[in-house]
């Protein structure tokens, strides 16, 4: 029998808890602050939809702050707020201190070497070689993001990295997404989460990952390509039913010429009177050479020809489309309010991105404060990320992981890795979407992992064996004080039938409590 | 021994459906029942380099870099002529092309969808849910978007229990309970029967119960029932190819236990770099065929009672783009296979191929709705009635193009 084996749950009296429950969380959103010390219950359902999931760490930061501070903290801050030992493991990654735009010429350079090599054997190795680099860049990418999301302090706003990253989405398996991926994180989706709405859609178009993963790379005057412009309207900004035409994905394909990315850090020959309209920045490059020069119309505005500001004129037609407040005011709601957001809540954020020109801040503020997010807690079915950052935090807040492996596998058995979607859809994130069969059971036996063992998280990235053995405790003081009381009883009666403190574990993570936020 | 139909009595019965009434005296109806595959290639699969319109010298000219030869007679490692029009690309003439020798695939052309939005998002769950598009003013909320056909098939036909052979639950199963697993990664059960009842006993009452218990179940079902397969199947040199190893797995579940089933296979939207007779979509299309063709082999006397329907959301602009690839377009060719079809041949409405007969000067228009198509193999198959077929395609006019 194992010691730590939790005997306390033995004794509780089972008493119908739900409606009870339902009472004091009605209660207490009225109230909006617990009327004694701790945190109430209803905080708890809280903190748990606006961060990745409680623990001890965030529990002190809410009690201090209370809940409008500590948003407000989330809203405002710029700086990423990690642990000291987290911070250090992430400045020594090679993406932390290497330029995105540098990269990408480096391996443009490498790789045109490596197609004149000639003699049998090197060329294949050289090939291995820059693979591996690709594959190592691209995991450092993935660690820096787990690691905020697991130790960050600021939650919402990892989240939103996630949530527009996911919208944004772009695949590390295409071409050289992996050499880019962290750097397309860092600078074109991060600063602007908070920002306005045609700045983060400026900065993804701009960004040599986007560029690559959607074509436009490759979309020149005389060699149309539309993907990245049928996505744009489709996925990023309009949605599919705005009421745009296949001409108008053309005449955006047209915009959209010349936008591409800087290979070799040099311009190319122009005419003189071209030469004003090339632009060159961060990896991205403007070249006028393969730009179309006439004029175009996009739902219904006329775009004259004039380079680089025909996309910023085209981003600002797009983004000022009611359709656009509409389409990104529900997929924010479905991310925090869950399946079907309603109505009055869509158009509500909506009304507000239009008002404050997709000042996402604004519509965020808005949402969480709405009591449609309130009316949902706990009640939302967590995707994978969700599910493994809160089983991950829950069980090792107060021990800095060493190595991200075992997450990012974890997440990649339940079918959501990190800039794995192949498709520019982004992960759909409903009930429906992640709740059948197969995925549960899948999901069991990851919550199995996770609860058994530490599985490598403990091996220093050198490779070197990790000493460090044991599993987590998952039934701690946080459990004991704030989560034991909001379980149902056969969740109750499941754990107490538990032969061991890892089975105990398991059973709590696979819980329908701990799978809902 | 009783002396077994020819086949053109197992098909056709006497006037009666595709097979559901040739039950034997001793077999179960679960064992006898007709069987059906539906094989997803999402992303658009560029149709007009798989079946090439090669009589139409407009093909030629639109896709002057990344055209499929036409065949030659003596020439067997180039593309293979099926009729006085079309002919199969290089890379599945020793798989489909054999098969289709032997009357086991037929190809239907000029087919898709009426949805021209040309997303592939929108068009997939729109051939999934299998339900009409709305005339504009008509409410949406007349349509059950959570309802897929093949929920509405398996839910009217009993002894054909269904399974979808994917990480998620497609669109086309969703509002049945119907379960899921994923062919990848499967080892040894992680759960005994104590631990399985104790987590299946947390959801219990809720809505995810269902779901739960046979996720569970199916999980140790499918691990007991693949390790022999398993082990057989590496005594030879299989080849481990990611769509053959699933396909050979399907086929196995497929002969015994589910009836109808479904899969996806991606990484069709060829923009950039399609190839022609090599390249990109010609590996696709092997490992597709392959998969294909080991899927028959594992369902052993099964094959002859399975219908496998190989469907994809879009076909693709007809001529090529600037980047030697295609861009979305509208018709596709879907493929129809089975060991017990009337097939041989290039079936379905058509118009020649050339410029003119272009939707929108652009890609193959849709004279076969997917709707019909696969209405009129559902009628065949469980011999459904007019009522039936309304409820799994509400408003299509099921059509019998004459290959069951």
């Amino acid at each position: 029998m194992s010691l730590s084996f939790p005997v306390r749950l033995r004794l509780r009296l089972r008493l119908p808890l739900l409606p009870l429950f339902l009472l004091l969380l009605l209660f207490l959103l009225l109230a909006d602050r617990p009327a004694w010390g701790g945190p109430s219950a209803a905080d708890l359902l809280w903190l748990d939809r606006v961060t990745y999931g409680i623990n001890a760490a965030t529990l002190t930061e809410l009690q201090r702050l209370g809940r409008r501070r500590f948003l407000d903290a989330q809203l405002v801050t710029t700086e990423v707020a990690v642990p000291a030992a987290i911070a250090t493991q992430i400045s020594q990654l090679e993406i932390e201190r290497t330029d995105g735009a540098r990269l990408l010429i480096e391996v443009s350079a490498e790789q045109k070497r490596i197609n004149a090599l000639s003699v049998p054997g090197e060329k294949e190795q050289a090939r291995k070689a820059l693979n591996e680099r690709a594959n190592q860049l691209g995991y450092e990418a993935a660690r820096r993001h787990l690691l905020r999301a697991i130790y960050g302090r600021d939650q919402l706003r990892e989240q939103l990295v996630w949530f527009w990253l996911n919208h944004f989405s772009v695949f590390s398996q295409k071409s050289n997404v992996r050499w880019t991926v962290g750097d397309y994180e860092e600078r074109a989706i991060r600063p602007h989460v908070l920002g306005h709405f045609r700045d983060l859609v400026l900065a993804t178009l701009t960004h040599p990952a986007m560029l690559q993963y959607l074509d436009n790379a490759q979309n020149a005057k005389g060699h149309l390509n539309e993907n990245y412009a049928r996505e744009l309207l489709e996925l990023h900004t309009l949605g599919v039913d705005a009421g745009y035409t296949q001409t108008d994905v053309q005449e955006l394909a047209r915009i959209l010429t010349g936008a591409g990315i800087d290979q070799d850090g040099m311009s190319p020959r122009l005419e003189p009177s071209l030469q004003a309209l090339y632009l060159r920045r961060d990896g991205f490059e403007f070249n006028p050479n393969r730009h179309d020069p006439g004029v175009k119309t996009l739902l219904g505005h006329q775009i004259a020809g004039r380079g680089f500001d025909e996309i910023e004129a085209a981003v600002d037609v797009i983004t000022h489309h009611p359709a656009c407040a509409r389409f990104i005011a529900r997929k924010l709601a479905a991310y925090f309010v869950g399946d079907d957001p309603p109505l009055s809540l869509v158009s509500s954020l909506a009304k507000v991105f239009t008002r404050t020109n997709g000042d996402l801040t604004q519509v965020l503020r808005t949402l969480l404060a709405s009591r449609e997010l309130a009316a949902s807690l706990g009640r939302q079915f967590k995707d994978p990320m969700h599910f493994v950052v809160s089983a991950f935090r829950l069980a090792y807040d107060q021990r800095p992981i060493a190595n991200a492996h075992p997450v990012l596998n974890a997440l990649g058995a339940l079918g959501e890795p990190l800039y794995g979607r192949p498709t520019p859809d982004g992960y759909p994130l409903g009930t429906t979407d992640w709740a059948s069969a197969g995925q549960l059971s899948r999901r069991f036996e990851i919550a199995r992992n996770i609860a058994s063992g530490n599985g490598g998280l403990f091996e220093p990235e050198d490779g070197t064996p990790s000493t460090v053995t044991g599993f987590p405790q998952l039934s701690s003081r946080v459990y004991y004080d704030l989560i034991e009381s909001s379980l149902a009883s056969t969740t109750r009666q499941a754990l107490e039938r538990a032969a061991s403190q890892q089975e105990w574990n398991t059973f709590l993570l696979a819980s329908p409590e701990f799978n809902h936020r | 021994m009783t002396r077994l139909p020819n086949r053109r009595q197992l098909l056709l019965g006497v006037s009666g459906p595709f097979l559901a009434r040739s039950k034997g005296a001793l077999a179960s109806s679960a064992a006898r029942s007709p069987g059906l595959l539906l094989v997803f290639l999402r992303g658009g699969y560029d149709c007009a380099n798989a079946i090439i319109p090669y009589a139409s010298d407009f093909y030629y000219e639109a896709r002057p870099s990344i055209a499929i030869p036409r065949p030659a007679a003596r020439d067997e490692q180039g593309a293979l002529s099926l009729d006085a029009s079309w002919a199969l690309a290089p890379a599945l003439r020793p798989t489909i092309g054999a098969r289709f020798g032997r009357g086991e695939v037929a190809f239907v052309p000029f087919a898709g969808t009426d949805d021209l939005s040309r997303s592939h998002f929108e068009t997939q769950d729109h051939i999934e849910r299998g339900q009409p598009i709305l005339p504009s003013g008509v409410p949406s909320g007349v349509q059950d978007f959570r309802s897929g056909f093949l929920a509405r098939l398996s839910s009217l036909v009993v002894g054909s229990p269904p399974i979808a052979f994917t990480d998620a639950l497609p669109r086309c199963f969703q509002g049945a309970n119907v379960p899921n697993i994923s062919l990848r990664g499967l080892g040894k059960p992680v759960f005994d029967e104590r631990q399985s009842a104790i987590l299946a006993s947390m959801y219990q009452g809720g809505p995810l119960e269902a779901a739960v218990n046979d996720g569970l179940e199916l999980r140790q079902a499918v691990a007991r029932e693949l390790e022999q397969e398993l082990r057989e199947a590496n005594r030879g040199s299989m080849n481990a190819k990611s769509f053959e190893l699933d396909a050979r797995r399907m086929g196995h579940l497929m002969r015994d236990t589910y009836r109808i089933g479904f899969v996806d296979v991606g990484g069709w939207d060829t923009h950039v770099g399609e190839g022609g007779a090599q390249g990109a979509l010609a590996n696709n299309l092997d490992s597709l065929g392959n998969g294909l063709i080991a899927l028959a082999d594992e369902l052993g006397p099964r094959w002859r009672d399975t219908v496998v329907v190989v469907i994809s959301e879009f076909g693709r602009t007809f001529r090529e783009n600037g980047n030697k690839g295609t861009d979305h377009g509208h018709g596709s060719t879907y493929w129809i296979l089975g060991g017990g079809i009337r097939g041989g041949a290039v079936v379905g409405p058509q118009v020649k191929v050339e410029r003119a007969t272009l939707s929108q000067d652009r890609e193959y228009p849709v004279l076969t709705d997917v709707r019909d198509l696969l209405g009129g193999l559902f009628a065949r198959m469980w011999d459904l009635s007019a009522a039936d077929l309304d409820k799994i395609f509400p408003g299509a006019t099921p059509r019998d193009l004459g290959i069951l």
